[in-house]
């Protein structure tokens, strides 16, 4: 284990500090999750779906560092007001971007906010048993990256649970 | 980058109070400290102590007279035990590598605890890919050694033990005397390393008394100066040099001695035993008043380690559930309260301390703690300024993270 600088810029003190769109939203027409515990990072989406396709509002939760609340947060205020198919363009380095670069240590808590998103997106049009063909059936990258850290995270507890020797290689 | 770094402290102006509690990864240095180091860098013994000139001469005198300081501190039988190095790291991998060197025809076998500083855990795992056998003895949820694994794993072929005096990052004072005892009964040529470095001054710590072989102490751990240290090695103990160059003065680490910091963690050492009681009484009274403070205030929270007389007088190690450590840090940090959480970020993953892993806490309990570590130099005022700052941080993280279920 090592300790990285972290030299985070205004704009993720900012949001960190005042994040938008913060907490639970009760009529959200579809939530997801990405991360868990083991992998230090957590985050709930949730969208509020218009009948025309088009987020009307969009909130989040963070279990989770700076850069973690801040990319959340930015991307609730990015697909506001996008159609679906709008919002599923938006890419990590779109997120990176938007909050003003971010340690390289940092940059799968961008990947995991867009991550959810697509998840959300993903269950929303299965619940309504739509498939557009926007959607391709893979996971996207950020989906992708996502499990991927779920897994890793769940190796770790397994390997830590087992006690293995040596700190987790992830 | 650095603009990045002067926005943060721009976010810092106007603080009305500040408490720095992190003791564990640096030091405040304390005006007489600082005092006592100044004259060696422009007025006197400036110069290299092995030189045949007047300031040669003035840094010889300084660092004998530092060492003997210290060996005094420490309960050497003679000052030549005291060997300066430039940290605990160092001493720590001069101890380890520097036996090993000199122990490997005996035996192939080190044993370490599973909580030991990354400084110990590192270098033994380093030892252990170069083809020796790495046994690691669990704690118990309190973090204390388990003897009794001990006296099972103890053998001929043991070379080399290293148990920290008191555990770094949840202060348990550990059973050194009787883990000495258990290992060189089963093997008197074992070498036995403690990394006192948390014990040194905060626990009434005397290195023949306990008769270790070889002992670690530093000096910011102490409030001196950062990138100084020691390594204590027994009379008739051998260990070998691990960088080769100019030596000097000091036999285990060649360079130029530092004479100014060697001053300072001399004067931070006589601080730290001048009323030495008091200062202990004085550390117990804010750890307790931090502990129970927070514990009343904040729902959630569990202590790591132990309680009261089994846990060293400094330290303050709290893990807060549903509750992102890092976050947490930042937070505190924006009203002046300056702590570190146990787990650090590496490229995809947070890594949970070992040690709070060791001790049986699941991983949101490690990626949620909080240490914390209290001086003889702390006020009541500070401690209360942390009590009314924590709550209202705590409350703001877990806001964010709302009903995020985390367990």
């Amino acid at each position: 284990m090592s300790r990285i600088p972290l030299p985070y810029n205004p704009k993720i003190l900012e949001l960190f500090k005042n994040p938008k769109n913060l907490g639970k939203m009760e009529d959200a027409s579809v939530s997801a999750v990405a991360g868990n515990p083991s992998c230090g990072d957590m985050i709930t989406f949730y969208l509020k779906i218009s009948d025309r396709h088009v987020i009307e509002k969009a909130s989040f939760e963070s279990y989770g560092c700076a850069a973690n609340i801040a990319t959340s947060s930015i991307v609730t205020e990015m697909v506001k007001g996008l159609t679906l198919e709008e919002a599923w363009g938006i890419s990590w380095k779109k997120v990176t971007e938007a909050v003003g670069g971010l340690p390289s240590v940092k940059f799968h808590c961008g990947i995991l906010a867009v991550g959810a998103l697509k998840r959300a997106i993903r269950k929303y049009l299965k619940q309504k048993g739509l498939s557009p063909s926007w959607v391709q059936s893979e996971p996207s990258f950020e989906e992708k990256q996502a499990l991927e850290e779920e897994e890793l995270g769940k190796l770790l507890l397994k390997r830590m649970k087992a006690g293995a020797e040596g700190e987790g290689q992830c | 980058m650095v603009e990045n770094v002067r926005e943060l402290l721009r976010a810092h102006e106007n603080l009305k109070h500040e408490v720095y509690l992190d003791h564990e990864n640096s030091s405040i240095v304390p005006p007489e400290v600082i005092e006592a180091m100044l004259p060696y860098y422009a007025e006197k013994g400036y110069g290299n102590p092995t030189l045949t000139h007047k300031p040669g001469w003035e840094a010889f005198e300084t660092i004998m007279e530092s060492a003997h300081k210290i060996a005094g501190c420490l309960g050497c039988g003679a000052v030549e035990e005291v060997n300066f190095v430039p940290g605990e790291t160092e001493a720590n991998n001069l101890a380890l590598l520097g036996t090993i060197s000199i122990m490997k025809s005996k035996g192939k076998t080190i044993v370490i605890s599973e909580i030991e500083p990354l400084s110990v855990l590192h270098v033994a795992e380093m030892i252990q890919r170069n083809g020796f056998t790495l046994i690691k003895i669990p704690v118990d949820g309190e973090g204390f050694l388990n003897l009794e694994h001990l006296k099972e794993v103890v053998d001929k072929s043991t070379v080399l033990a290293s148990f920290s005096s008191v555990n770094n990052e949840i202060g348990t004072i550990e059973p050194i005397k009787e883990a000495l005892e258990i290992v060189k009964d089963k093997n008197p040529e074992t070498i036995f390393h403690t990394d006192a470095s948390d014990a040194f001054g905060r626990t009434p710590l005397n290195v023949q008394d306990l008769n270790v072989d070889l002992a670690t102490v530093s000096s910011y751990k102490i409030q001196g100066p950062r990138g100084i240290g020691a390594l204590y090695v027994k009379e008739g103990v051998s260990v070998e040099r691990i960088l080769e160059g100019q030596v000097g003065t000091q036999k285990l680490w060649p360079g130029v001695e530092n004479t100014p910091l060697i001053a300072g963690f001399a004067s931070a050492s006589e601080l730290a035993f001048e009323n030495f009681e008091q200062n202990l009484n004085r550390m117990r009274r804010m750890r307790d008043k931090l502990i129970d403070g927070v514990t009343q205030r904040v729902p959630r929270v569990r202590l790591n380690g132990p309680r009261g007389e089994r846990r060293v007088a400094d330290n303050v190690n709290l893990s807060f559930m549903q509750c992102e450590g890092e976050a947490l840090t930042i937070e505190l940090s924006l009203s002046g309260v300056y702590v570190s959480s146990g787990s650090a970020c590496t490229r995809r993953l947070l890594q949970p301390s070992h040690v709070l892993v060791a001790i049986g806490r699941k991983h949101e309990e490690a990626h949620g703690s909080i240490l914390m570590k209290v001086t003889r130099y702390h006020t009541e005022e500070d401690i209360n300024y942390a009590l009314e700052v924590v709550p209202k941080a705590v409350e703001r993280i877990r806001g964010i993270v709302g009903s995020t279920k985390v367990e």
